[in-house]
């Protein structure tokens, strides 16, 4: 035992409602995903529950669901089963872009979107293209079924829209409209196993002739949340991304930075380095939503 | 509370008791008595404690012990044949890919998950699947080398 004084419980609920219920009874429990946050903050005794949840028994939480209008993707599925879904992969390449950067191969093996946002990092790497493709979470409560979209889900760091004794069961994303994609890309001083010091996520509609009909701009690890930023899609919108355009965009990103200074990186490199990374990440976007 | 996991142990059912909320990597060593997976962080940062659980590599180090039950755990012990070393294993010696040995099991329980999906990997997909297996001996050259060799073996006896 870790904490030689408290008695932790372990239970795997198999249903959605019997994790409610052992949530009721349990009020100090958290929920057990991957365990790739919530373990690491055990062992260093940030954290305390009265009782992990492995919520990994659930079939709902750890299933991938497929259909014309879009994809639902239970919250504990791992990181390395999303990123091998054919249709996520072929529809939403951004948020495979950010999903693919969360730790190492062992990370990927456990990990999960439903862990990523809940954990309420402000650098999650998950988080930002499911924004910029308005993704909505879906919450069991005790009195029923609720959904939020994602860009409402985390509030501060750390904190997020669950209200004590509510589990996040899934997140759904719909299908892209036409000539629609998404990218993600974020900043790192190395190139594996490191935590973003700025990111973007970008999704971009164009009309049948290349322009531009809506963007969304979502930017990471410079504000206490994710952030989508409707300033930087509305410079994009109604133009070809032109280097004008990815200008004002990146200019309206960097405004909405509002960055701390720490090891990984000072407020004026993180301001900078958002905009620069929201040209390039439009940029991709914009060549996958082109081929579609 | 002790809790009782009835499990399969490479290849083996097996059983053991563990606190509720004991690592598996605290149980295979303390309850188990496997203590070739090595802890070298605890964090989920090195990849010396890899296990292979349900044929996939993960961080024993952040794995409750009591979420193995009904599932199959393949250690560092379970991945010669018998006395037959395995391919990797083999590798490993022949191309010297170790010096104090302490990161040796988790590189060749996490290799083998390539290998096992990836006969044929690129050094690329080689350091990119181990990035997250830190050794501070022998700067990785040998290690790589020693996976790229053991895949080209494996090919070879294949065919
Ligand atoms: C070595 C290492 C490298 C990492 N690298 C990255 C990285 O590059 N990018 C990145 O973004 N993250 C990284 N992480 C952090 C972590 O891996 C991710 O945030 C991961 O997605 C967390 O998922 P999980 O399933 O392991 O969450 P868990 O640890 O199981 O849970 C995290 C939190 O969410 C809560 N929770 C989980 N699921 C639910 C649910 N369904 N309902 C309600 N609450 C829930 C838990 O109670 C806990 O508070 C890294 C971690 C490690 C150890
Ligand atoms: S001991 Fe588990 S990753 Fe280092
Ligand atoms: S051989 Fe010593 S850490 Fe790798």
């Amino acid at each position: 035992m870790l904490h030689g004084m408290t008695t932790t419980r372990y239970e795997a609920p198999g249903t959605v409602a019997d994790a409610l219920s052992v949530m009721a009874a349990h009020p100090g429990a958290m929920i057990l995903a991957g365990g790739t946050d919530l373990l690491v903050q055990y062992q260093a005794g940030l954290r305390t529950p009265s009782a992990f949840i492995d919520v990994k028994r659930i079939p709902e939480l750890m299933a991938i669901e497929a259909d014309a209008s879009g994809v639902t993707i239970g919250a504990a599925v791992a990181a390395a089963d999303i990123c091998a879904h054919p249709v996520i992969r072929a529809w939403w390449p951004g948020l495979v872009d950010g999903v693919q950067l969360i730790g190492s191969t062992q990370i990927q093996g456990r990990g999960s979107l439903g862990g990523n946002l809940c954990n309420g990092s402000p650098a999650a790497d998950a988080t930002g293209a499911l924004i910029a493709s308005g993704a909505v979470a879906h919450i069991a409560a005790p009195s029923g079924v609720r959904t939020v979209p994602v860009e409402q889900f985390v509030l501060a760091p750390g904190k997020t829209a669950l209200a004590p004794g509510e589990l996040l069961v899934s997140v759904r994303l719909p299908k892209p409209a036409a000539h629609t994609a998404d990218a993600y890309q974020r900043l790192i001083p190395r190139t594996e196993m490191d935590i973003a010091v700025a990111s973007v996520a970008v999704s971009i509609t164009l009309d049948p002739s290349g322009l531009c009909t809506a963007a969304r701009v979502v930017i990471g690890a410079v504000a206490p949340t994710p952030l989508l930023v409707p300033e930087a899609g509305a410079a994009l919108a109604g133009t070809t991304l032109d280097a004008a355009a990815l200008e004002r965009a990146a200019l309206a990103a960097s405004a909405a930075a509002r960055p701390i200074d720490d090891k990984r990186g000072t407020v004026a490199y993180r301001t900078t380095v958002v905009g620069v990374l929201t040209k390039r990440v439009a940029a991709i976007a914009l060549s996958r939503a082109k081929e579609r | 509370m002790k809790l009782h996991i009835d499990t399969t142990l490479n290849q083996e059912p097996a059983e053991f008791l563990c606190a509720p909320d004991e690592t598996l990597l605290s149980a295979l060593r303390n309850e188990l008595g496997l203590t070739g997976t090595k802890e070298g962080c605890g964090t989920g940062d090195c990849g010396a404690c890899s296990v292979l659980l349900d044929g996939r590599v993960v961080a024993s180090c952040l794995v409750l012990a009591a979420e193995v039950q009904g599932r199959a755990v393949t250690t560092i012990e379970g991945i010669a044949s018998g006395t037959t070393l395995h391919p990797l294993q083999t590798a490993f010696l022949k191309e010297a890919a170790l010096q104090c040995g302490v990161c040796t099991p988790g590189f060749i329980v996490a290799a083998k998950a390539l290998l096992d999906v990836n006969l044929d990997p690129t050094e690329e997909q080689v350091r990119y699947w181990l990035a997250g297996n830190l050794c501070r001996c022998t700067g990785y050259d040998k290690i790589v080398r020693a996976v790229l060799d053991a895949a080209a073996n494996m090919r070879s006896t294949r065919a």
